[in-house]
């Protein structure tokens, strides 16, 4: 299927990342033209083949249930996790106001 | 006397434990070449205080008499994927200009634990996006080799980890860390004629480095030979609770288990790998490669990979898929750039702030990341590159029935020209043909020096092992190294 | 009543409702899904808030044993098929309450699979109204943070405490067709959810909410298109979501109009639902699987530990008080709340006679703890209090109006039914010589009445009885007294 201006306007929306009708026009044939290389993998028979899970055999881990055991992953370090906001106030991000 | 940023990892090390010379004074000349090669622009940040901390740390240990840790005295670089408590870290993309991180990477953290000192981060492609640093939003990494044609065209440092290549090679640091999605240790490594090794996925934890594509992406060592990629990265990996995907194993002591010997050791020369249009110069050297093994007591095989042709295009989905989701966290709000324009909304600010901080690589991996994850294409494209995965990962695990290693070239062609590639994606993308396989199957790789080529450039070689088997991987990249007899080194414009 | 199908009277017809309910709830842990910050409601903003909730660069997500286990162990308690292999997935859209920009969630693989719960509309005969719910699926996902609209006119705040607490999804099927059914449903629901211990079931903090999924049809139709209302948070709200859905639907459609399949708010105040602002691509999340986390695997021992650890579920306890006499509608009140259970079960447990201890506690404690406004968590009368007071009532000691008394005053001053007796002097007298000389008393000054009653005034009997109540100060034995009664008056 073809890449069209159409589609890669689309999938920025998505992916929010603003671009104009020019960017648009340019990135599409580029696009296209990476997406029809890719086509080839449908070459391949995949036929009772399982999607991979792990490439190395291992399993899931789960962690105890023990709030703030290691700095790393607890949390009341507010003023380390808002340390780097762009914007903030009173303990908060803020963001442009939203309307739901 | 010898210059001291001649060095490598094991030399410092043993140079400091037996008072031949102080940690500082390594630091301060690694501090002193990082400084007068601003031309080659590897290094994001510089941290001189570190490594002088560090070093200080290692001389008063010293002096205590205390015994020294395994890099007591070591500078290295630190690719900026790695986020350093304090020091700014950016991925070299705008998006995260002024983030400085309140936490220290699990990595970075086991080297600091290990003795070593940060010389600073070093640049790369953005997001760890390209082969050959060009993508980066704070200017191409230099190679500090050059054509023997006199051209003096700026040549690419291979990427992604291309400020750890070419600092390396141009002895700004003895070592450095460097990450792997697809290549992007091992391919910066052939082109700058250094050594660098990806561990198998897992060894080392993730926790704390920024992410391309989580399923693929490994850190691991680079350094000027062989036995110093072994220590770095027996100090680089280990368990982590912190990342699911850690593997809960012991880290083996793979310097002190090095041996060229590959008596009773079979490689394999997977046919595939014999792609069309491969340069003689590759093509030879990647027999003499052969021979060297044999020369170390290896028996040759041949086998075949039959899938290797689709190990690209499934890359180029699943890579892409995870990015564009992991780098949803780049949205303005919580660190990083925001763009606001007058008026805009919430949403309108994502777009802009997206738009603005992301490069055209990543802008490009998230589009088809986006793509193919989207209503309608996910079974065509996602699911089928993850079966394809399977059946590449079955591949090699049928090969390790015939050998116990595998011997190819890095990549298909020496350091090519900054802007010769830049313009044609898959061309970029193709240079990656060798190393993306057996990034997709986990498995340890790594690529060291075998030669030059007619323009004087740097060739490499690679090793991939089976899982775990790391030992195997360095012990023929030993046997090899040993054989080449690499000396050659980039001379100093800069 | 409850046996009449539920109908939408329209212009061109009778219109059947089909409802299912997605219920959020939260998974009672300590802290967080993948990450060690705590889950306590109520703290100061983003102070329970870790580098991985707030998807600093490079944070990687660990699962919670406990949220994992709360999830297996409520699949059980609802007989749904556990599946031992299951799988985390992203589902990626942006906002503002999701740092991530994905929601860790399952999509393909959840961790349970089809099980039921079975509901009654009508408490005073269960088994004659009851219905089974099928429930399609739990998924265990991650919660969002929060926004404040209303602190800055032209910032919103963000919060992310919430961010990256356990929920449970659980997903019913469509099978409920009126508001009492999907009101019985969310009751039952958090009732189980309650007494496994997976889910605190506080509405009005937030801990279990529920999209409301509601169509319309003509009886035999295929299924219409739903609409979803979004997180509605009490059960009278789901009742009357599914109420006024239902006719706004019945309206479009026989206006001429359709409906759209779309996402939908209560507004309790009107009394109504409304459009939410459709987001263009708000249906194309783009899951797969989270490549930072492995494939979730149960094994046999943790199943069982889960399974070993679920305490008498609601059913099994109503079909248990029932079998010791107890009345439908006693057992019904006594299991829903698992706070009423334990305690019964509690009160059961000092040997008290079954059938008596239900219906004093229904009528007597229930009755007292609603009138004080208090809950049985903070029952004034312990079960061993109220063991004592029952054993006084059967061993004849106290009338049921003494007893009343004593438990008014064991309300007041938490004193035992024993030493209040002592103390007031409240003990009940069987003496057959005193009552007989209250009687005679009595009659002597009634003869008028006797006379009546003597003449075929037989509603006169009572009166004598309160008399010699009265002039006991209540304290006679009312057997006693009606024996005697009946023997003199003739």
């Amino acid at each position: 299927m073809p890449v069209t201006i159409a589609t890669v306007t689309k999938i920025a929306s998505l992916a929010r990342i603003a671009i104009t009708e020019e960017e648009a026009a340019r990135i599409a044939p580029e696009l296209d033209n990476i997406m029809g290389w890719i086509e080839q993998l449908g070459e391949v028979d995949t036929t009772d083949v399982a999607p991979i899970m792990a490439v190395i055999p291992n399993h899931l881990r789960l962690r105890d249930d023990v709030v703030n055991a290691d700095p790393l992953t607890g949390g009341g370090i507010r003023d380390a996790v808002l340390a780097n906001a762009p914007q903030g106030e009173h303990g908060f991000f803020t963001v442009p106001k939203v309307i739901e | 006397m010898t210059d001291l940023t001649d060095l490598g990892v094991a030399a410092i090390r043993d140079g400091v434990r037996a008072g031949t010379f102080s940690a500082r004074e390594v630091a301060e000349g690694f501090i002193a070449n990082v400084s007068k090669a601003k031309a080659l622009n590897a290094f994001l940040v510089e941290t001189p205080e570190h490594a002088l901390a560090a070093a200080d740390a290692a001389d008063a240990a010293r002096a205590a008499g205390e015994t020294l840790k395994p890099l007591a005295g070591v500078p290295i670089g630190m690719k900026d994927l790695f986020c350093t408590k304090g020091v700014p870290a950016t991925a070299a993309s705008l998006i995260l200009e002024g983030f400085t991180p309140p936490y220290e990477s699990t990595v970075s953290a086991n080297l600091w634990a290990a003795g070593a000192g940060m010389l600073g981060k070093l640049n790369m492609d953005q997001f760890a996006m390209g082969s050959s640093n060009e993508t980066s939003a704070f200017g191409n990494v230099i190679s500090p080799w050059r054509r023997s044609d006199g051209g003096n065209a700026p040549l690419a440092p291979g990427g992604s980890s291309g400020g750890s290549s070419a600092a390396i090679a141009a002895r700004l640091c003895p070592a450095a860390t460097g990450t792997d999605t697809g290549g992007s240790i091992r391919q910066p490594a052939a082109f700058t004629g250094i050594s660098g090794i990806k561990p198998t996925y897992g060894r080392c934890s993730r926790w704390g480095t920024i992410a391309f594509a989580s399923s693929l992406d490994q850190a691991g060592a680079m350094a000027r030979d062989v036995r110093d990629c072994a220590i770095m990265l027996e100090a680089m990996a280990g368990f982590d609770p912190k990342d699911a995907t850690s593997l809960d194993l012991a880290v083996p002591q793979w310097y002190a288990g090095l041996s060229g010997d590959l008596k009773g050791k079979r490689v394999g020369i997977p046919k595939e790998y014999r792609v069309d249009a491969m340069p003689p110069e590759i093509e030879a050297l990647w027999q003499q490669g052969i021979d060297w093994l044999k020369d170390a007591g290896a028996e040759i095989v041949e086998v075949s990979l039959p899938h290797t042709k689709y190990a690209l295009p499934a890359y180029y989905i699943i890579a892409p898929a995870e990015a564009s989701s992991n780098l949803a966290r780049y949205d303005g709000v919580r660190y990083g750039l925001r763009d606001l324009p007058e008026g805009a909304g919430l949403q309108d600010m994502y777009a802009a702030t997206r738009a603005a901080g992301f490069g055209d690589e990543v802008k490009r991996r998230i589009m088809i990341g986006t793509y193919v994850l989207s209503a309608g294409f996910y079974d065509a494209y996602f699911t089928q590159a993850s079966k394809v995965r399977t059946l590449i990962a079955r591949d090699f695990e049928q090969a390790w029935a015939k050998c116990d290693l595998l011997l190819t070239p890095t990549a298909p062609s020496a350091a090519f020209a900054l802007g010769e590639k830049s313009a044609d994606p898959i061309a970029m993308y193709l240079n990656d043909v060798f190393t993306v396989p057996s990034s997709l199957a986990g498995l340890p790789a790594m690529s060291v020096p075998g030669g030059l080529d007619g323009m004087g450039l740097p060739l490499g070689l690679q090793i991939i092992g089976k899982p775990l088997d790391e030992q195997g991987v360095l012990n023929a990249g030993l046997a090899l190294e040993e054989r080449a007899g690499f000396t050659a080194r980039a001379e100093a414009w800069w | 009543m409850t046996d009449t199908k539920y109908t939408i009277r329209g212009e061109t017809g009778d219109w059947e409702v089909v409802v299912g309910l997605e219920v959020h709830a939260q998974v009672s842990s300590n802290a967080k899904l993948f990450s060690g910050a705590a889950t306590a409601f109520g703290a100061e903003p983003n102070t329970q808030v870790s580098l991985i909730d707030a998807a600093m660069p490079g944070m990687l997500p660990v699962p919670n044993r406990e949220c994992i286990r709360q999830a297996v162990r409520t699949g059980m308690a609802i007989n749904a098929q556990i599946n031992k292999w299951s799988r985390f997935d992203r589902k990626n859209y942006f906002y503002a309450d999701l740092p991530q920009g994905y929601q860790i969630s399952q999509l393909f693989h959840p961790i349970v699979g089809e099980g039921h719960v079975d509901i009654s509309l009508d408490d005073k005969n269960p088994d004659a109204h009851g219905k089974r719910i099928g429930v399609e699926r739990i998924h265990v996902e991650q919660d969002a943070g929060k926004l404040m609209h209303d602190q800055h006119p032209t910032r919103s705040y963000v919060d992310l405490n919430r961010c990256g607490v356990a929920l449970m999804e659980i997903v019913s099927k469509p099978d409920m067709a009126s508001p009492a059914e999907a009101g019985a449903y969310l009751s039952k629901l958090r009732s189980i959810l309650r007494y496994v211990g997976s889910c605190d079931g506080n509405m009005d903090q937030g801990s279990m909410r529920a999209d409301v999924n509601v169509s319309v049809r003509k009886a035999g139709d295929e299924l219409g298109t739903r609409t979803e209302t979004k997180n509605v948070n009490s059960v009278r709200f789901v009742m009357a979501v599914v109420e006024q859905e239902a006719k706004r639907q019945v309206e479009v459609i026989e206006s001429g109009g359709r409906i759209v399949q779309e996402t939908r708010l209560y507004d309790p105040d009107r009394n109504e639902t409304r459009s939410m602002r459709s987001k263009e691509d708000a249906h194309d999340y783009r899951y797969f699987p989270d490549p930072d986390l492995l494939p979730l695997e149960l094994d046999e021992a943790f199943l069982d530990e889960c399974r070993a650890s679920l305490p008498e579920l609601p059913d099994a306890k109503r079909a248990r008080y029932l079998a010791l006499g107890i009345t439908p509608y006693a057992a019904a009140v006594m299991t829903a709340e698992v706070e009423a259970s334990r305690w019964f079960d509690a009160l059961l447990d000092t040997g008290a006679a079954p059938v008596a201890a239900a219906n004093w506690t229904t009528s007597e404690l229930f009755g007292a703890l609603n009138r004080t406004g208090r809950d049985i968590e903070n029952s004034p009368v312990s079960p061993d209090q109220a063991a004592e007071l029952l054993g006084l009532i059967a061993d004849g000691t106290l009338s049921n109006t003494l007893a009343k008394q004593v438990f008014e005053i064991m309300l007041e001053t938490g004193q035992g039914a024993a030493a209040i007796v002592e103390e007031k002097g409240l003990k009940q007298t069987s003496d057959t010589g005193e009552i007989e000389r209250v009687i005679a008393e009595v009659m002597a000054a009634n003869e008028d009445k006797v006379a009546d009653y003597r003449g075929g005034k037989d509603k006169l009997f009572g009166f004598f009885v309160g008399q010699t109540m009265k002039a006991m100060g209540g304290k006679a034995n009312p057997g006693v007294v009606n024996d005697v009664l009946k023997k003199v008056l003739g």
